[in-house]
C-alpha cells in the first residue's frame, strides 16, 4: 500500500504485504480463535455426543453389551407407534406449558417490582434467587411431601376451607400442575433476575419523558418496559423453553418408583428415555427418543423466535 | 436387601443445575455412556488376576444398598484377620441407586467397587453379563444355601453370586386395632385365624372391615399381589424366558383377585409411598406382609407405635420375598482377595451378625441351627422371637419363582395396573388390557 507506484514490479512488496496480511488476518480471525474454546469443548461434549446418539439410534444397542446389528429407522418407528411416546410428549407439553407461561409473566412482574425504588435492594434480590439454590432434590422431596394424597399439607389446608382433597398422584393434571408448582419455585427467581438486568439497562430517560407525556405505570410497563426488554425476553423464553421441555428431576422425584405414574400421568419425554435406557437397558430405543425430542425443541424454539420477535417488535412500533 | 426400595436420591446427581445446559447434558450423558459401552468391549478381558493373593497392603470396597448389617466392627474383624487388607464400604441409599450405579458403570468398564450387593429381584439383569462377574464358586461356600438361592446366583455355569439373606415372609399387625374390632390379638392365636389360604386371609379382612375400625386390613393391592406373585413357579415368563404374563391364566387370576379384596380391605397407599409410610404410623392398616427385612421399615416408619407384633403365619403356607447377592466384578484390580472377603462375609457366622444388626434374615442354611439365631427376639415386636418365627418361614418356603431377565420390567406394569385400580383411574378390566398392552411393549 506505501510503496511507490514508479518500479511497483522490481520491488518486493510481497513480504510486507504479507506482514500486512499476518495484520489483516489477525484483526479479522483471532477474535475468532479467543472464542473457539468454547466451540471446541462444545464439539466435544455438545456436537459429539450429539451426533454419536444419531449413530445409537440408528442400531440394536444394549446399555452393556453394546453395539448391535444396524437396524436403520426401526427404533424410530417402534417409539412413534408406542401409545406412551405421545403420552409423554402430551404431558411435557403440558408441564412445559402449566410451568414456562405462568413463570415468565411472574419473573416479569417480581423484576418490575425489584425494579422500582425499593430499601435494601440487594436483599431482596438475593431473596428471589434463594429458591434456585436449593437443590432440585431437595425442592422434589419437600414438594411430594406437600402433595401428599392422604397426609399431604396442601390438601389438609385444602379440607380446612371445604374443598375435597385433590388425587395430586392420579389425576393427570393435578399431578402435572403439582410438578410445574416446583419448576416455578425454583425457576421464577432466576428468570426475574435476567429480566431484572434487562430492564436496568433501559435509559431512565423513556421513563422520565412518559411520565411527563402523562403516562401511568401500567402504560410505561407495557410501553416502554416490555419493548426494550425484547432481546432479554427472546433469551429467557427460548432458555425456558428448552429447560422445560427437558423437565427430569421433579418428575422423576415425584414418587417413590419415578417411571411417570402408573397411568403415565406424569411420564415426560425424558423419564420415557430413561425407563428405555436405564430400565430396559435399551440404549437404541432410548437414543431415538433422545433425538426426537432434540427435534422437537429445535421445532418449538424456532417457533418460539418467531412468535417473541413478532410480538416484541409489533409492541415496539406502537410507541 | 429391600426389593423396590425407597426413592431415588442417587438419580439426583443427574439434576442439572445450570438451565441453559440441560439439553447438552442429556444428550451428553446418553451419548457419553454409550460410547463408554463401546470403549467397555473393548477392554472387558482383563481384570482378572491370578489366585495368589499378595501380601501388599490394599484396600478393597464393598457396595451395599440400605443396610446389609455390615458394620465397622464387622469390617474390622476382617482387617484383624488379614492385616494387609482394609475393607470400605460404600452404601447406596437404595436398592435403585445401586442398580442404576452397577448398570451405569458396568457400561463405563470401571469405577464398581471390589465387590458389589445386587437385590435378587434384578439378579436376572446382571445375569445376562455373567461374563463380566468372577465365578466365586469354592469348596468353602458348596452346600452353604438352599438349592433356590445359589440357582438365583448361578448365569454361564458360573456362582456369580453368593447370597447374603432372603426375605420368608410372616404377616406384621397391629394389636390395638386388631383389638378394636373384637379379633384375637395374641401372636398364636392370630396365626391360627389366618392358618389357610389367601380367601382365609380375605376373609378374615371382611370381617375386620365390618367391625369399621377406621383402618384397612391390608396396606396395598401391590404388596399383597407381590407376596401371592411369589408363590408361583412360573409366574410372569417360562423358564426358558418366554414372556408369559399376558396369558397365564394365574396372573389375571390373582390380579382380579387381589383387587377384589383390596375394594374393600386396602388402605389403597402405594407402596413406598411418603403416604404409606405416613399410614404406618397413623394405623391407616391393620396387617402387612411382612418379610423379615420389613422389620426395619416398620419399625423406622412407625416408631412410636407400640402395637406391632408378628404373626408366625402366611397365607397359602410360606413366601420369599427378596433377598441379595454379592459379587465380584471382573473390572476390579484385586479379584482374588475381594473373592476372599465376599465367601467370608457371606459365610453363615457373618451373616448372623449383620441380622443382629439390621434384621436380614441369613440365606445360609447352616445358621439356622445356631442357638445365635434361634433364640433372636425383637423389643420393637412386642419381644417377637423373630430367629425361630423366620427360620419357620423360611422352611415353609416350597416354590423358587422364575426371575427373567424382564421380570422388573413386566413386574412394573401389573404394579402399575393395580395402582391405577387402586386410586380409580381405571376399572379392572381396563387396567388389566392396559397391563397387557405394556407387557407386549417391552418385546
Amino acid at each position: 500500500m506505501t510503496t511507490s507506484p514508479l518500479r511497483g514490479k522490481e520491488r518486493t512488496p510481497r513480504r510486507i504485504a504479507f506482514n500486512q496480511k499476518l495484520g489483516r488476518w489477525d484483526i479479522k480471525f483471532s477474535p475468532y480463535l479467543y472464542i473457539s474454546p468454547f466451540f471446541v469443548l462444545f464439539a466435544i461434549v455438545g456436537l459429539f455426543p450429539l451426533l454419536y446418539t444419531g449413530w445409537v439410534s440408528l442400531h440394536a444397542w444394549d446399555l452393556i453389551g453394546g453395539q448391535g446389528k444396524f437396524v436403520g429407522s426401526a427404533n424410530f418407528l417402534w417409539v412413534l407407534q408406542q401409545q406412551k411416546f405421545w403420552i409423554a410428549l402430551r404431558n411435557t407439553f403440558s408441564i412445559f406449558l402449566l410451568s414456562s407461561v405462568p413463570q415468565i409473566i411472574f419473573a416479569l412482574l417480581v423484576a418490575a417490582v425489584l425494579d422500582s425504588n425499593l430499601r435494601s435492594k440487594t436483599f431482596w434480590r438475593m431473596g428471589v434467587l434463594l429458591p434456585y439454590i436449593v437443590m432440585p432434590v431437595a425442592v422434589s422431596l419437600i414438594f411430594s411431601n406437600l402433595y401428599g394424597d392422604r397426609y399431604g399439607l396442601v390438601n389438609a389446608l385444602l379440607g380446612h376451607i371445604g374443598i375435597p382433597a385433590i388425587q395430586w398422584h392420579s389425576n393427570a393434571i393435578a399431578s402435572q400442575f403439582a410438578i410445574a408448582t416446583m419448576v416455578n419455585f425454583r425457576w421464577t427467581g432466576y428468570n426475574a433476575l435476567i429480566l431484572l438486568a434487562g430492564m436496568q439497562a433501559i435509559p431512565r430517560d423513556y421513563y422520565e419523558a412518559a411520565t411527563i407525556d402523562g403516562a401511568g405505570i401500567f402504560r410505561r410497563f407495557f410501553s416502554i418496559t416490555i419493548p426494550q426488554l425484547r432481546p432479554t425476553l427472546i433469551f429467557v423464553i427460548i432458555t425456558a423453553t428448552i429447560g422445560g421441555l427437558q423437565i427430569f428431576d421433579e418428575p422423576r422425584l415425584f414418587d417413590q418408583n419415578g417411571t411417570g405414574g402408573a397411568n403415565s400421568q406424569w411420564l415426560t419425554l425424558t423419564i420415557y428415555l430413561y425407563n428405555l435406557g436405564w430400565g430396559q437397558l435399551n440404549f437404541g430405543r432410548a437414543s431415538a427418543v433422545a433425538w426426537l425430542l432434540f427435534l422437537v425443541i429445535v421445532l418449538i424454539g424456532l417457533i418460539n423466535l418467531a412468535i417473541t420477535r413478532r410480538i416484541a417488535s409489533n409492541e415496539g412500533r406502537k410507541q | 436387601m429391600l426389593v423396590s426400595a425407597r426413592p431415588l436420591l442417587a438419580h439426583a446427581h443427574k439434576g442439572v443445575t445450570v438451565k441453559l445446559s440441560r439439553r447438552t447434558t442429556a444428550v451428553a450423558a446418553i451419548a457419553g455412556a454409550a460410547a463408554f459401552a463401546l470403549i467397555a468391549t473393548g477392554c472387558s478381558s482383563g481384570g482378572t488376576t491370578g489366585a495368589t493373593a499378595s501380601n501388599k497392603p490394599i484396600t478393597l470396597t464393598l457396595a451395599t444398598f440400605n443396610n446389609f448389617g455390615y458394620n465397622d466392627a464387622l469390617l474390622a474383624e476382617y482387617h484383624t484377620l488379614h492385616p494387609n487388607i482394609t475393607v470400605v464400604q460404600n452404601k447406596a441409599a437404595t436398592s435403585d441407586a445401586a442398580q442404576t450405579n452397577l448398570f451405569t458403570k458396568l457400561a463405563a468398564g470401571s469405577g464398581l467397587g471390589d465387590i458389589e450387593a445386587v437385590d435378587g429381584d434384578w439378579m436376572p439383569k446382571v445375569k445376562q453379563y455373567a461374563s463380566k462377574f468372577v465365578d466365586l464358586a469354592s469348596t468353602d461356600n458348596k452346600g452353604r444355601y438352599s438349592s433356590w438361592k445359589t440357582a438365583g446366583g448361578t448365569a454361564g455355569g458360573k456362582q456369580i453370586g453368593l447370597g447374603t439373606d432372603i426375605g420368608p415372609e410372616a404377616i406384621c399387625y397391629r394389636s390395638d386395632l386388631f383389638a378394636k374390632a373384637g379379633l384375637p390379638t395374641d401372636p398364636a392365636a392370630v396365626a391360627k385365624l389366618l392358618t389357610g389360604d389367601w380367601n382365609t386371609y380375605y376373609s378374615v379382612g371382611a370381617t375386620f372391615a365390618a367391625a369399621k375400625t377406621g383402618a384397612a386390613w391390608f396396606d396395598s393391592a401391590g404388596a399383597t399381589f407381590q407376596g401371592l406373585s411369589n408363590q408361583y413357579q412360573n409366574f410372569y415368563e417360562k423358564n426358558d424366558g418366554t414372556v408369559i404374563a399376558a396369558t397365564n391364566p394365574d396372573v389375571k387370576a390373582a390380579f382380579e383377585s387381589v383387587l377384589k379384596a383390596s375394594a374393600t380391605e386396602s388402605s389403597h397407599l402405594s407402596e413406598w409411598s411418603t403416604d404409606w409410610a405416613s399410614g404406618m404410623a397413623n394405623g391407616a392398616f391393620a396387617t402387612m406382609l411382612c418379610p423379615a427385612w420389613m422389620l426395619g421399615v416398620i419399625q423406622g416408619d412407625s416408631p412410636k407405635v407400640s402395637d406391632w407384633k408378628i404373626a408366625n403365619v402366611f397365607p397359602n403356607g410360606g413366601g420369599n420375598w427378596g433377598g441379595s447377592y454379592l459379587l465380584v466384578p471382573t473390572q476390579g484390580k484385586h479379584t482374588a482377595e475381594a473373592k476372599a472377603l465376599a465367601d467370608w462375609i457371606t459365610a453363615p457366622a457373618q451373616q448372623i451378625k449383620a441380622f443382629k444388626v439390621a434384621g436380614n434374615f441369613p440365606s445360609q442354611v447352616a445358621a439356622y441351627t445356631n442357638p445365635a439365631l434361634t433364640t433372636a427376639t425383637n423389643p420393637f415386636f412386642n419381644d417377637a422371637p423373630i430367629g425361630k418365627i423366620f427360620i419357620d418361614r423360611a422352611n415353609a418356603v416350597t416354590v423358587t419363582p422364575f426371575k427373567g431377565i424382564k421380570y422388573g420390567a413386566i413386574n412394573t406394569a401389573v404394579q402399575n395396573g393395580l395402582t391405577r385400580v387402586e386410586t380409580g383411574t381405571q376399572s379392572v378390566s381396563d387396567s388389566w388390557n392396559q397391563v397387557v398392552t405394556d407387557i407386549k411393549a417391552l418385546g
